[in-house]
């Protein structure tokens, strides 16, 4: 099987839609002519051209809006986030416009759009730069979030993404663009709303998604040297949370760790553990654990930014705890 | 102020309709005030009463099979102009089943998707780029239609304002941008709150041409926008009209209005959109006062029958709490 980078299976989703479905098309800051800030959309203004793979002015908030009008209207835009940082400009577009207008409008109108850019932390970027957004959209009703791990989920959740007539938000990784993994040739899809195993274990299962994955499978490589093995319950999708795939994997090891990058308060670790505990009250011998970030932002200093994240040491830590190993 | 009405280049079909859609935007935001005071409406409810001749002689240039509208919270003159059935308008500001939002929406989000109009919105200026991704859709697709989109002054200092009219100008969208300067935005007269005063001069930062239009006088908006209209359609451009106008009621049920002095409202209610129309229509012979009276007693009872039929309409039932959340 080939294979390809992060980035190469978004622009392959990207390449393949569009060739698809005329309706799909792409806009943002420097999309088009400069190929992407991070070199996403590479090569698609060259192959669709100024109509369909549109420069925007640095106007999130409009630009935003412009994709959610004319996906009112019929189109499937995806929208391009340069980072997710700066969707903030543009949430009063998401929250207001994009979630609620079906909803608010008796199942009028569909929104069919993407809005997709890395989130998450990066290194030497400091506080507005580097933050993982994700709880922001997977609190509004009337979206769904997705966050991808690895090129083959990359690529399928993007396609399905496109396709899919409701607002999804589609949340990449700066670090994670480089990342290399098999891709299949040829068409797939990946359902929104279905968690994967990414590691079969009897004895903990870590609940993680999005960047994190490398740390919880390094950590579980290093567990399992000595004699633990962990099962990685990778969400994928956040919203809808495929519930269903985390207690059955609960069920199993009856101990539960949640690994998230986001900060600690009302986040998706926080929904995760309770959710844990709540439906898998008796199941469960130890009280869930939560890894999240540090809740500071994101400080510029390497030391610093890299003591604030998740790392191997602190979910190993935290599946000691819940083993009753410390 | 003196106002020409240039009756002589309409058939008396197209002027009497413009009249009476006036008339039944008045009664039938009358209704929803009175209804609204009996609550059987609540929240927010904004009435469009003074600023008929706006929405009238604007969306009588369009061509609903093709054009698009999307307009404010103050939104039942336009859904009314864009010819939605009273009865429908009305159920959803009583939260009923049968109104056009399912009874979710209210009366901030009244919305027609057949017949183009696009809402309804309920964030000052957010709709904006919604209007222009609309027109983006249009210029993609190679179809003939305009997007008319409405905002009033309060809305033109927000952010999404300027970045559509600049996004509209380079990808040269077909567009028009329709500010209702009804001077108040909700209890701040713009004078105090701009640093423009002349807002159809903020359109030529972006290269998009603007003009001042007396949205008292039916047929000067309906002319002006025909313009805009066909500037839209044929070179397929954007174009900002500033329509001056005036409204009698508070920015919503709740604001007694004590802002003004009641000379100011006296002076406008002077220069009624609907009145003027009238006087002209009978000075050149188009209706006599009779027929006026019993247009405006026709539009009572469709907006007393729009009334009845909201009260008897069925509440939304719990079970459709869930429904048209996602697609």
């Amino acid at each position: 099987m080939p294979i390809i980078t992060y980035r190469d299976a978004l622009r392959e989703a990207m390449d393949e839609e569009m060739a698809r479905d005329e309706n799909v098309i792409l806009l943002g800051e420097e999309v088009a002519e400069y190929n992407g800030a991070y070199k996403v959309s590479q090569g698609l203004w060259d192959k669709y051209g100024s109509g369909r793979v549109i420069d925007t002015p640095i106007t999130e908030e409009g630009f935003t809006g412009v994709g959610i009008g004319a996906a009112m209207a019929g189109l499937r835009p995806i929208v391009e986030w340069m980072t997710v940082n700066f969707s903030i400009m543009a949430l009063d577009q998401v929250i207001n416009n994009a979630a609620k207008m079906r909803y608010m409008s008796g199942g009028q109108f569909n929104v069919p759009i993407v809005f997709r850019g890395p989130n998450g932390p990066a290194e030497y970027l400091a506080a507005q730069h580097s933050q993982a957004l994700q709880t922001l959209f997977v609190h509004i009703p009337g979206l769904k979030v997705v966050a991808p791990a690895t090129p083959y989920d990359a690529k399928g959740l993007l396609k399905s993404a496109i396709r899919d007539d409701n607002p999804v938000i589609f949340l990449e990784g700066e670090l994670m663009y480089q990342w290399k993994g098999e891709v299949p040739d040829g068409e797939y899809l990946i359902p929104i709303g279905k968690a994967d195993i990414k590691r079969e274990g009897e004895d903990v299962t870590i609940v993680t998604y999005s960047k994190p994955l490398r740390v919880v499978e390094e950590a579980a490589a290093e567990l399992a040297k000595r004699g633990i093995e962990a099962e990685i319950v990778d969400l994928r999708s956040l919203r809808p949370l495929d519930e269903e795939t985390i207690y059955r994997s609960v069920k199993k090891t009856n101990r539960c760790v949640v690994v998230d990058e986001s900060w600690p308060m009302v986040s998706v670790a926080s929904h995760v553990g309770w959710m844990v505990s709540r439906n898998c009250f008796d199941d469960l011998d130890a009280p869930v654990e939560l890894v999240t970030s540090e809740d500071v932002p994101m400080p510029y200093n390497h030391r610093l930014e890299l003591a604030v994240q998740p790392s191997v040491e602190k979910v190993i830590k935290a599946v000691q705890k819940v083993m009753y190993l410390v | 102020m003196s106002r020409v009405f240039t009756i002589e280049k309409y058939s008396r079909e197209f002027l009497i309709d413009l009249l009476k859609k006036m008339i039944l935007i008045r009664r039938f935001e009358e209704k929803a005030g009175q209804m609204y005071g009996l609550q059987k409406i609540g929240g927010f409810c904004h009435l469009y009463i003074g600023q008929e001749a706006v929405a009238v002689g604007s969306i009588a240039a369009l061509d609903l099979s093709e054009d698009y509208v999307l307009t404010t919270y103050r939104d039942h003159g336009h859904a009314l102009a864009c010819g939605m059935d009273p009865k429908v308008l009305m159920a959803e500001l009583y939260g009923k089943i049968t109104g056009c939002s399912k009874g979710k929406g209210g009366s901030m989000h009244l919305f027609d998707v057949e017949n183009h109009m696009y809402g309804g919105h309920g964030i000052v200026g957010s709709h904006i780029p919604l209007a222009t991704g609309v027109a983006l859709k249009l210029k993609y697709k190679g179809e003939a239609g305009v997007v008319a989109c409405y905002f009033g002054d309060g809305a033109i200092h927000q952010g999404s304002f300027h970045e559509s009219l600049n996004m509209a100008k380079i990808w040269d969208l077909p567009i028009v941008y329709i500010c209702e300067n009804n001077q108040y935005g909700m209890g701040t007269n713009y004078e105090r709150i701009s640093s423009v005063r002349d807002f159809y001069k903020m359109g030529r930062s972006y290269g998009i041409p603007g003009k001042q239009v007396d949205g008292m006088n039916v047929l000067e908006v309906y002319e002006e926008m025909l313009q805009a209209v066909r500037i839209a359609r044929e070179s397929g451009l954007s174009s900002f009209l500033e329509i001056k106008t005036y409204r009698y009621r508070g920015h919503s049920m709740s604001d007694p209005a004590k802002y003004r002095t009641r000379e100011e409202l006296d002076e406008y209610r002077q220069q009624d959109p609907i009145l003027l129309f009238k006087d002209a229509l009978i000075e050149y012979g188009i209706i006599s006062e009779d027929d006026y009276k019993a247009m405006d007693n026709e539009c009572k009872v469709i907006s007393n029958n729009a009334a009845e039929f909201a009260e008897m309409s069925e509440e939304p039932g719990l079970e459709t709490l869930y429904e048209d959340v996602l697609a």
